[in-house]
């Protein structure tokens, strides 16, 4: 990120405009013109939208340029964000997604127009059943949350079939936001888990819950948050299946064991996987994603519609499921993530992606020796896929995570996950992923310590960094305060 | 070792590093009775192997590009400009998480910024989030934020002509959110009937303007059947909000739907945008993430994640929803297309989508009684109804010539006029229109 | 840390004024500035009933939000209005301009601190 022009503020599109510049050309109108007023009428129709842009299509494309040059992404490095799993995004992915034999299907064609995208549906759930160990999975849900949501209204489902009133979900209190979120908009009530001193799931607090008869499920993430594999979590679930309840397993950490373990040998009756973490499909600045969500015999007449189903080597879209939960969204789900997410597998195959979760375990096991002296360990257990440090050695000098999260921009690395998960105090999650070599997560380590290094010495530099990103720290609590969400026309403010 | 993993040298360093003699050390936390063997799956594959196989996918489906296609229903094939994949395609964008660092992500906060602002634009409304799922998942929030601005009430009026799977999706959560779903019916013109709109008490009032059969909503009337609820107003072709005057003119509460129509690939029903935009005085109880406006330490101007009290991650069980992960990227798309169309494409893209669609359904109307126009004489944009028994039939056999004709409403839901969605953009020229009459004319 | 002399104080961080049957409550300084800056308070209209021990509107930072239980029992008849639009005076001035609400008590205020017993109990909470 260095040259002027880069350094230079670009302005919004909006203010880009010149009178009379357009960006783009249509077709020649080869019908009659009409007068919308009247084929609509005067009180339907709108005059031109005076305060959109008149850019050229060279200015269009010099402005998202420039944009793009400001973004920190997992092609610049290492991108140690805790809990998401920024892992190196296959180009061969991104081609295949954009065949037009994928990228041109109107969803509504006729089946026999589309059985190749069908066909990729049906493989992939075919391949997530494998990797799951569970007995069917719907592709639909459109990210992680999604397919929280989508697997609670299954439990919410099941448990009114059996005549059941169970309104509670126990949640760890390391979890992540959208667990407890994601439950309370399938109609339950969270009831939060303290965890154990080694900072997994306490069968204690479990078994005490579960004795009030209204536990509905327990929604846990493996490993967790932590990066710390829950050793109880089969026993876990013999317990919530014998009082009746149901087990959910957050996916987002499932980069830490495929091939390894299954979620299905642990017992859980509903699981998402995402497939923009584990399964290398990009994060875009924030999604699209894909969330399916596999689940257990029990739970399988719930499903959302349709799924695919394959009758004498054809492929077809199911609707016809009397139990179902209904829609969740439109469609069949995000399928060019699914396109994605198959090339993926395929490429990988069951050698590489046992070796990916090997990979990304020796990964994160090398920044915990490496750092370990500089940064304190929040929890001593074991790491799996990614491992917590918190701030308290830094505390000492007023350098806080936070601070250090931005030093280390000014060393040309992304942040690690801060101030989560909730239960350590200044918290830097880290998950290097199976994408890093020895030579990137070296230059990490050592940009981390010598933050640990400044901090000690010369802490101010680490207060008030980042010093070299295109911008320096923003005011925001002047963004939350003054609230401006819009670009107004007369440089005014808008709300 | 595989391609997209570290070397072998790598792994046994890391491993002499940490005095492990096996990763297989590394997992023993997982206990052995959880342990799976090999994964059912073929080995890893060659990057040649990988496309061959899914090109063979690819090449089994029959593109919309190949055929002469009049398919709508939520999906709509517009003019695609060569700049939009080539902005999507940087790696800066695509290959980048959630703006979370405001430092490193100005290029993703302030395209957001600017998604932001055109959405607020094409709608009349004062605010809008940085995007949704999709048009059906709006739907459902724009509901819920209205159920959180009316407690007291449970009762929500929706039109039965919004798009079949945003009324199914909305049927989902809202049995979950214990809110009552009165579903309205349409009157002989094609527009939602409004007479048995009870808004006292009532949450809210949704309707989707242009609806499923394609005629435009009196939104004046709805505004005003609503009164005290909030007014709600679903958009599945987004293209439309450049010649319609939008729910914001009429003083509605929400303003939301799907943006696929501004130039993203149909991809086969998804990956789309939903967006949602409402009056500023709703803004703590707007779902999903808002960019602001701010300044940095030296007083430049600097975009920033913002208001994010009200989401998930810090509200938890209490959030206004439970999205975090949105489509950032497909938004992005979005703000490449509306900035090329600017001022007068916007205007200009809608008004030929209109002339065109009013084209070809004045020829279509000259071939009654062997088809027949749902509602001849209601405002329509670029999509309309044709009635016809067993249109599957009928659409098979000008598939077999090529031609998509548009879209069997018994594929969308068993509660609609049995016949064809015909929809019409830009792409289509007069010389298809003329060749859908005349097998229409020969076949029907 | 201030900790006014004639204030009452509870264990969740909130302070009350008493004056005849009309109790001021706001939050106090140690309260403040666990949360950072305030960008937002939500309180209860006024003529609203309030219980002691119970949440009655939050107070809000950049990124947390913080409950705000009532310390009393009665009737709101006065609400800030001022902080709507400057929510940093519960930074800057948390015991005067920074005030949330005014109660007229049904009951007397029990179980609060005075400003000695609150000061121990944030020392014995990992205060400052």
């Amino acid at each position: 990120m260095n040259g002027n022009k880069l350094r230079e503020r670009e302005p919004l599109i909006f203010e880009r405009s010149t009178p009379g510049a357009v960006g783009y050309q249509l077709p020649a109108l080869d019908v009659e013109p009409v007068d919308p007023e009247r084929t609509l009428g005067a009180d339907l129709v709108r005059g031109e939208i005076r305060e959109l842009p008149e850019v050229s299509e060279v200015d269009v494309v010099r402005h998202f340029h420039r944009l793009s040059r400001w973004n920190y992404a997992v092609d610049d490095g290492l991108y140690p964000l805790g809990s998401c799993t920024m892992k190196y995004n296959p180009r061969l992915n991104e081609e295949l997604a954009r065949l037009p034999g994928f990228s041109q299907v109107h969803p509504l064609q006729p089946a026999e127009d589309v059985q190749g995208a069908l066909r990729l549906m049906w493989e992939l759930e075919q391949a997530l059943v494998g990797i799951t160990g569970m007995a069917r999975v719907t592709l639909q849900p459109a990210a992680g949350a999604h397919g929280e949501l989508t697997g609670m209204l299954m439990i919410r489902k099941a448990l009114k079939d059996r005549g059941e009133h169970r309104s509670t979900v126990l949640i760890p209190d390391s979890a992540h936001g959208t667990n407890p979120a994601s439950a309370v908009f399938a109609g339950f009530k969270v009831k939060e888990l303290a965890s154990t001193p080694a900072g997994t799931l306490d069968l204690q607090a479990l078994e005490q819950e579960l004795a009030g008869g209204d536990v509905a499920a327990l929604m846990i993430t493996v490993p967790n948050t932590l990066g710390v594999f829950e050793p109880e979590i089969a026993r876990a679930a013999a317990m919530l299946h014998e009082k009746g309840a149901f087990l959910y397993m957050d996916g987002a950490n499932l980069n830490a064991f495929v091939g390894v373990a299954s979620p299905g040998k642990m017992g859980a009756d509903a699981l998402h996987i995402n497939l923009h973490k584990t399964f290398s499909t990009p994060h875009g600045g924030g999604g699209p994603g894909a969330g399916p969500v596999a689940v257990s015999e029990l739970l399988e007449p719930y499903l959302p519609v349709p799924v695919v189903e394959k009758r004498d080597g054809r492929f077809f879209l199911d609707s016809d499921r009397p139990k179902t939960i209904g829609k969740v969204r439109s469609f069949y789900g995000n399928f060019g993530i699914m396109v994605r997410a198959m090339a993926y597998i395929l490429s990988l195959g069951r050698n590489g992606l046992k070796g990916m979760a090997e990979a990304a375990v020796l990964a994160a096991n090398f920044l915990r020796r490496a750092l370990e002296e500089d940064y304190h360990l929040a929890y001593e257990s074991p790491t799996l896929h990614e491992v917590v440090f918190d701030d308290s050695l830094q505390k000492r000098f007023g350098v806080t995570n936070m601070d250090i999260a931005k030093r280390l921009l000014d060393y040309g690395f992304h942040a690690p996950t801060v101030s989560f998960p909730l239960i350590v105090h200044g918290a830097l999650m880290i998950e290097p992923t199976d994408s890093e070599g020895l030579a990137e997560l070296e230059a990490f380590a050592a940009a981390m310590k010598a933050i640990a290094r400044e901090a000690r010495e010369n802490p101010e530099i680490v207060k008030t960094a980042p010093h070299t990103t295109p911008v320096r720290r923003p005011d925001e609590v002047r963004a939350a305060r003054q609230p401006i969400l819009r670009w107004m026309p007369d440089g005014g403010q808008g709300s | 070792m595989h391609r997209y993993q570290p070397g072998e040298g790598d792994r046994r360093r890391i491993l002499e590093f940490l005095g492990k003699s096996s990763v297989e050390e590394l997992l023993a936390p997982i206990p052995q009775e959880l342990r799976i063997g090999e994964l059912p799956l073929p080995l890893g594959m060659a990057e040649e192997e990988v496309r061959r196989i899914l090109r063979e996918w690819a090449a089994s489906n029959v593109t919309a590009e190949e055929k002469t296609s009049f398919l709508g229903a939520g999906v709509y094939r517009h003019v695609v400009p060569a700049v939009m994949d080539a902005v999507l395609s940087r790696a800066e964008f695509f290959t980048a998480y959630t703006p979370y660092q405001p430092e490193v992500s100005q290029g993703t906060l302030q395209a957001i910024f600017e998604f932001q602002t055109f959405v607020c634009l094409l709608t009349g409304m004062d605010v809008a989030n940085a995007s949704l799922y999709d048009g059906a998942t709006a739907v459902v929030e724009a509901v819920l934020q209205a159920s959180r601005l009316r407690p007291e009430g449970r009762k929500v009026f929706v039109s039965r002509l919004l798009h079949p799977d945003y009324l199914a999706t909305l049927r989902t959560y809202a049995e979950a959110a214990e809110l009552e779903l009165v579903e309205l019916p349409w009157d002989n013109t094609g527009r939602t009937d409004l007479s048995r709109v009870a808004p006292e008490g009532a949450v809210a009032v949704v309707v989707q303007s242009p609806n499923v059969v394609g005629v435009v909503e009196d939104l004046a009337a709805v505004r005003r059947a609503a009164g005290e609820a909030l007014a709600i107003q679903a958009v599945a072709e987004a293209t439309s909000l450049g010649l319609l005057a939008p729910g914001g003119a009429f003083g509605f509460d929400v303003v939301c739907g799907e943006m696929q129509a501004f130039g993203l690939p149909p991809s086969f029903g998804g990956p789309h945008v939903g967006f949602f935009a409402t009056r500023k005085e709703y803004l703590r109880q707007m779902p999903g993430r808002l960019v602001g406006q701010t300044i940095d330490a030296e007083g430049q101007r600097a975009f920033v994640l913002t208001l994010s009290t009200r989401e998930q991650h810090i509200r938890r069980a209490k959030a206004t929803s439970n999205i975090c992960t949105n489509h950032s990227l497909m938004a992005l798309g979005v703000t490449v297309v509306l900035s090329l169309l600017g001022q007068k494409g916007v205007r200009e893209l809608a008004l030929a989508s209109h002339a065109k669609a009013c084209y070809l359904k004045k020829r279509l109307a000259e071939l009654a009684p062997k088809v027949r126009l749902a509602f001849p004489n209601s405002p329509t944009y670029n999509e309309f109804l044709l009635l016809r028994e067993k249109p599957e039939q009928l659409l098979a056999r000008l598939s077999e010539e090529g031609i998509l004709g548009g879209v069997a409403t018994p594929l969308l839901a068993p509660y609609l006029p049995v016949g064809i969605l015909v929809a019409v953009t830009e792409k289509n020229t007069r010389e298809e229109c003329d060749r859908l009459v005349e097998a229409l004319g020969r076949l029907a | 840390m201030a900790r006014p002399e004639n204030l009452w104080y509870s264990k969740t961080h909130e302070w009350v004024r008493m004056e005849g049957e009309v109790a001021t409550v706001g939050i106090t300084d140690y309260a403040q500035e666990q949360l950072g800056d305030v960008v937002m308070v939500e309180l209860p209209a006024v003529g609203k009933g309030v219980t002691a021990g119970q949440e009655m509107g939050t107070v809000e930072s950049v990124k947390a939000v913080s409950e705000v239980f009532s310390p009393v029992s009665g009737t709101v008849v006065e609400v800030n209005g001022e902080l709507e639009a400057h929510p940093e005076l519960v930074n800057q001035d948390p015991f005067g301009a920074g005030w949330l609400v005014r109660v007229k008590v049904s009951e007397p205020p029990s179980g609060l601190m005075d400003a000695a017993a609150y000061e121990a109990f944030v020392q014995e909470e990992g205060g400052h």
